[in-house]
């Protein structure tokens, strides 16, 4: 890249950043900021952000870790202490609600839904991916959010 | 201050220079052997030959979309592997990943995990030992 380009690029990237945040964060997902947290559910997947899931949808995944998707996530009770506080802190009905933005609409209050690549808004969002793209081989599935959002891990879902 | 910060570098430089940084791996491969023993009096030692093949062999008893070891950590354990939702895993042979197997918990948790998900049941510790004796001998 160009040296001279690199302060507007740093420029023009902050203020995407302060409209997204204005604008109700629907184009930022503030990601995971606990080591802890980062460790055990950054794994097997990315570790998604707190602020695509209500605080009971958290709480019910983490009451069965054991079969998680299929697959064994359990930790000591502890650590799981430690990281539901995290996630029902910052989740989209609590802490995190400025990020969530309208993400949980058409949730009934007493569903917990376990899968973000379930909600309405989301499935609404990616009702253009053909299903031969969600078979790619680089992308693997739906849950695999970094295959297509490169940014991810920092936050950004809008590339 | 400036002679505190001496000694301190003194020290971590003799830390770095000992082979204290393979100490986890080390006692890991003591415990395991000890346990390996005891299960086994005429247990002789760990061989990277058989840790390859129970890296590389397909097991019947644990989930069929992830027959072996290789399913997601690759065959070749000097190259990344892939989990199953599709994220890259760092490579497994220390020779690659030098910060592999410092932590006994971690190493511990997917052991755990993952025997019972490919074999379906827990390693035992001359599985567990011939394992780690290939990745870090690769
Ligand atoms: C041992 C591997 C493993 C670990 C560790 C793990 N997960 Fe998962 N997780 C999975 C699998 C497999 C899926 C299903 C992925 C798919 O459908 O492609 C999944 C799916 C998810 C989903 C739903 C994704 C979607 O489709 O919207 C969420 C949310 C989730 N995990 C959260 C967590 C949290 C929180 C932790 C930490 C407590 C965690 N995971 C730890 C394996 C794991
Ligand atoms: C196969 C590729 C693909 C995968 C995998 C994928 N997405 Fe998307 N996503 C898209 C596309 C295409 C759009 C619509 C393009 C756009 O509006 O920028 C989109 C849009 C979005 C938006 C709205 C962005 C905005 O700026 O309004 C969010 C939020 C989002 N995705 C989150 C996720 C999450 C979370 C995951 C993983 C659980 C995921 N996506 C997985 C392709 C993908
Ligand atoms: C379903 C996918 C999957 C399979 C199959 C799998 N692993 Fe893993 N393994 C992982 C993931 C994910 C991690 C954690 C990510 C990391 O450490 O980079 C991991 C980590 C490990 C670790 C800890 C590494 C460390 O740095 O401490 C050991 C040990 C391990 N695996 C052994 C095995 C053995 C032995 C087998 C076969 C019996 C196996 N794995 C099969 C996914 C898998």
């Amino acid at each position: 890249m160009n040296l001279s380009y690199r302060p507007l690029l740093l420029g023009i990237s902050v203020l995407a950043f302060s409209a997204a945040v204005l604008a109700g964060g629907n184009h930022y997902f503030a990601p995971v900021a606990d080591p802890v947290v980062l460790e055990e559910c950054g794994s097997c997947h990315m570790a998604y952000a707190p602020s695509m899931l209500p605080a009971r949808s958290w709480k019910r995944m983490m009451g069965d870790l054991g079969k998680h998707f299929g697959d064994d996530a359990s930790v000591d009770t502890q650590t799981a202490a430690r990281i539901e506080r995290y996630l029902v802190a910052n989740a989209a009905d609590t802490g995190g609600r400025q990020y969530a933005g309208k993400l949980l609409r058409g949730v009934a209050p007493d569903n917990a839904p376990l899968r973000i690549t379930e909600l309405p808004k989301w499935l609404r969002e990616h009702r253009e991916v053909s299903a031969r793209e969600w078979r790619h081989k680089e992308v693997r599935g739906k849950a695999n959010c970094v295959a297509c959002h490169s940014e991810a891990a920092r936050g950004y879902y809008d590339d | 201050m400036s002679r505190f910060n001496i000694k301190t570098l003194g020290v971590v430089a003799l830390i770095l220079s000992t082979p204290v940084a393979a100490g986890p791996r080390d006692a890991l491969l003591t415990q395991y052997a000890a346990a390996a023993k005891v299960a086994t009096p005429a247990f002789s030692g760990f061989s990277a030959a058989r840790g390859k093949t129970l890296h590389s062999q397909n097991f019947a008893g644990g989930k069929a979309d992830t027959p072996a070891c290789g399913s997601c950590h690759g065959n070749d354990p000097r190259a990344a592997g892939r989990t199953r939702s599709g994220k890259a895993i760092e490579a497994m042979a220390v020779s690659a990943t030098p910060t592999r197997y410092l932590d006994p918990a971690k190493v511990e948790k997917w052991f755990r995990r993952n025997c019972n998900e490919v074999l379906g049941r827990a390693c035992t510790p001359r599985e567990k030992g011939d394992w780690l004796t290939y990745m870090t001998q690769l």
